[in-house]
């Protein structure tokens, strides 16, 4: 396969197990870090904030899970924000990019250049300095503190993304088959519901996976905008976890937050990592 | 006439998203430039200063401390990031039953998130329970846990740590990929001309893959330059100040102080900045995509 790894010579075998070798640590130096996050985790409380501490608990405890659930306003309500905002997010950007890339991919525009760099915009100008004029409008308009203003704010990072693979993927479709809908009598609009929608569904999954794991993931906005504690999506509840009540640190209930936080983004990714890598590629490179 | 009509029905699908950008974007953009031109607060205020909050912001020293940290922080995280990212993509390319399975592990704190990332290695780098010292302890690397969030530097380099891990898995996918595509016969003839494995890396390999480093060295330049949550977790901005990056001094005048004027001010300058490195990327994604 590979074609930079063929020897004239059949690679040693030294030379093979050194790169398995090498293979092996740095798999241990990747999942490392989670793995002992997992194990501080089931760990009980007392134990997780032992000095010295130990790689391996001694007795599992979920006591830490417990703490992290009742946390506040509990981790149901924390999670349910997460969720609820991504699934605006994801909303929006579908209905929004869907169109767009329709429009871009099948029809003639005017001044298709100026479009496309709008388009672009939110890619070339950081959504870290338009938080000031966006948290000044949205308080105008009730939409500080709310999961909508933060949901607009994470459509917006996202959609020069969606744009683009919803292009790429309405370009893929042959023309044939538009035509041949189109002298049947069928309206543009009926085109893209019936035809085309099926057809760009890889496009639409793949805009679902990463608006949902970016707006999941998401931090700065979410700081800004959600100043009820109830109103905190899940980054943002850790934060309040670490600092404490008393400026210790729960150690053990910190590492339950983050298991609990990392979970959804591993699970979509072991599940859907070709989708996942492909989409990545086709949004860094091209 | 068809052609007409076509022209404006392309426009009405492409409008609600032009909208939604104009709106979000555009406009908040406009108001920024306004607002740095203002007093603004929280408050209230916004009685126009004209270019006091600029000139304010070229006589903080502050503005330049956290200028220099985020241009220093940029500058030493991009070579790590890219040189390691090249060379786990070469490793992974490498024909062991390992390859695909590591490079699965390599990418996967990309999909997690920043902030999640900072609380776990802020909790590994902890004087007191912090594991990756323990490790360091009983490796005999160090005599004592060490701590690493009351210096600058030590604190930078426990950052730079911690996002590696989380990021180099990028800059190692878009390598594999660019790899893969170097046409495997140039590869070939090159065995059969005796060339050694590190001549075929440095002659054909690096060359071909030029377009994607630099690509990848600018998308990462940019998130380094717009650094955030790392710091505000790992370090606070401590000790004295010395670690705010010019984000989190933004936030920290918005949104802590309240001087939104000049936040506005800070943010305009660093869009300026990003749009140029922005302006390169774009321009070299639409000539890779072009080919």
């Amino acid at each position: 396969m590979s074609a930079i790894s063929q020897k004239s010579a059949p690679m040693a075998r030294a030379q093979r197990y050194l790169v398995a070798a090498i293979c092996v640590l740095v798999i241990t130096l990747m999942l490392g870090p989670m793995v002992l996050s997992f194990f501080a985790s089931i760990k009980t409380p007392a134990e997780a904030s032992a000095s010295p501490p130990n790689y391996l608990p001694h007795s599992l405890s979920g006591e830490n899970y417990g703490k992290i659930l009742d946390y506040q306003a509990g981790l149901s309500t924390y999670a349910g924000n997460s969720f609820l905002v991504a699934a605006i997010a994801i909303v929006l950007c579908l209905v929004l990019a869907v169109p767009a890339g329709y429009g871009l991919a099948r029809f003639r525009l005017p001044f298709k250049e100026l479009i496309f760099v709008l388009m672009l915009a939110p890619l070339m100008i950081p959504y870290q300095a338009l938080l000031i004029p966006i948290y000044l409008n949205f308080s105008k308009i009730g939409l500080a503190n709310s999961h909508l203003g933060l949901a607009i704010v994470h459509a917006v990072l996202q959609l020069p993304f969606s744009i683009y693979l919803m292009r790429n993927a309405f370009e893929a479709i042959p023309r044939e088959i538009e035509e041949a809908a189109l002298i049947d009598g069928a309206t543009s609009f009926q085109v893209l519901r019936r035809i085309f929608l099926p057809l760009v569904m890889p496009g639409v999954v793949t805009v679902m996976l990463f608006t949902f794991i970016n707006s999941w993931n998401e931090f700065l906005a979410a700081l800004i905008f959600m100043n009820k504690e109830s109103s905190f999506t899940v980054p943002i509840m850790l934060v309040s976890v670490r600092t404490g009540r008393l400026g210790a640190v729960d150690w053990g209930a910190l590492q339950a937050g983050v298991i609990v936080s990392v979970l959804p983004c591993i699970l979509i990714y072991v599940l859907l990592q070709k989708y996942y890598v492909s989409g990545f590629l086709n949004g860094a490179v091209k | 006439m068809a052609a007409i009509r076509n022209r404006h029905l392309g426009l009405i699908y492409v409008a609600p998203a032009l909208l939604f950008v104009s709106a979000f974007v555009l406009y908040p953009l406009g108001q920024l430039v306004w607002l740095s031109l203002t007093d603004t607060s929280l408050l209230g205020g916004g009685t126009w200063v004209g270019l006091e909050n600029y000139a304010e912001a070229l006589d903080d020293r502050a503005f330049w401390r956290a200028l220099w940290f985020t241009v220093k922080y940029t500058v030493v995280i991009t070579p790590i990031l890219m040189g390691l990212g090249f060379a786990l993509a070469l490793l992974t390319s490498q024909n062991t039953p390992l390859k695909l399975f590591t490079r699965a592990t390599i990418f996967l704190p990309v999909v997690i998130g920043l902030g999640t990332s900072s609380l776990l290695w802020y909790w590994l780098l902890d004087q007191q329970v912090g594991l990756f010292n323990k490790i360091l302890l009983d490796l005999g690397l160090v005599e004592a846990m060490p701590v690493w969030f009351t210096k600058a530097d030590p604190a930078l380099a426990a950052v730079i740590v911690s996002v590696t891990w989380k990021v180099v898995g990028f800059g190692m996918i878009l390598f594999v990929a660019a790899i893969q595509s170097i046409n495997s016969e140039v590869i070939e003839a090159a065995i059969i001309d005796g060339a050694s494995y590190w001549q075929r890396v440095w002659r054909i390999i690096i060359p071909l893959s030029m377009r994607t480093l630099l690509l990848a060295t600018l998308i990462s330049a940019i998130g380094s330059m717009l650094a955030f949550e790392q710091f505000y977790i790992m370090t606070g901005g401590n000790p004295r100040g010395q670690t705010f990056t010019s984000v989190y001094l933004i936030y920290q005048n918005s949104f802590i102080s309240f001087k939104l004027g000049y936040g506005a001010a800070l943010s305009i300058i660093l869009t300026a900045i990003i749009l140029v490195f922005s302006a390169l990327q774009v321009f070299l994604s639409n000539r890779s995509a072009s080919e």
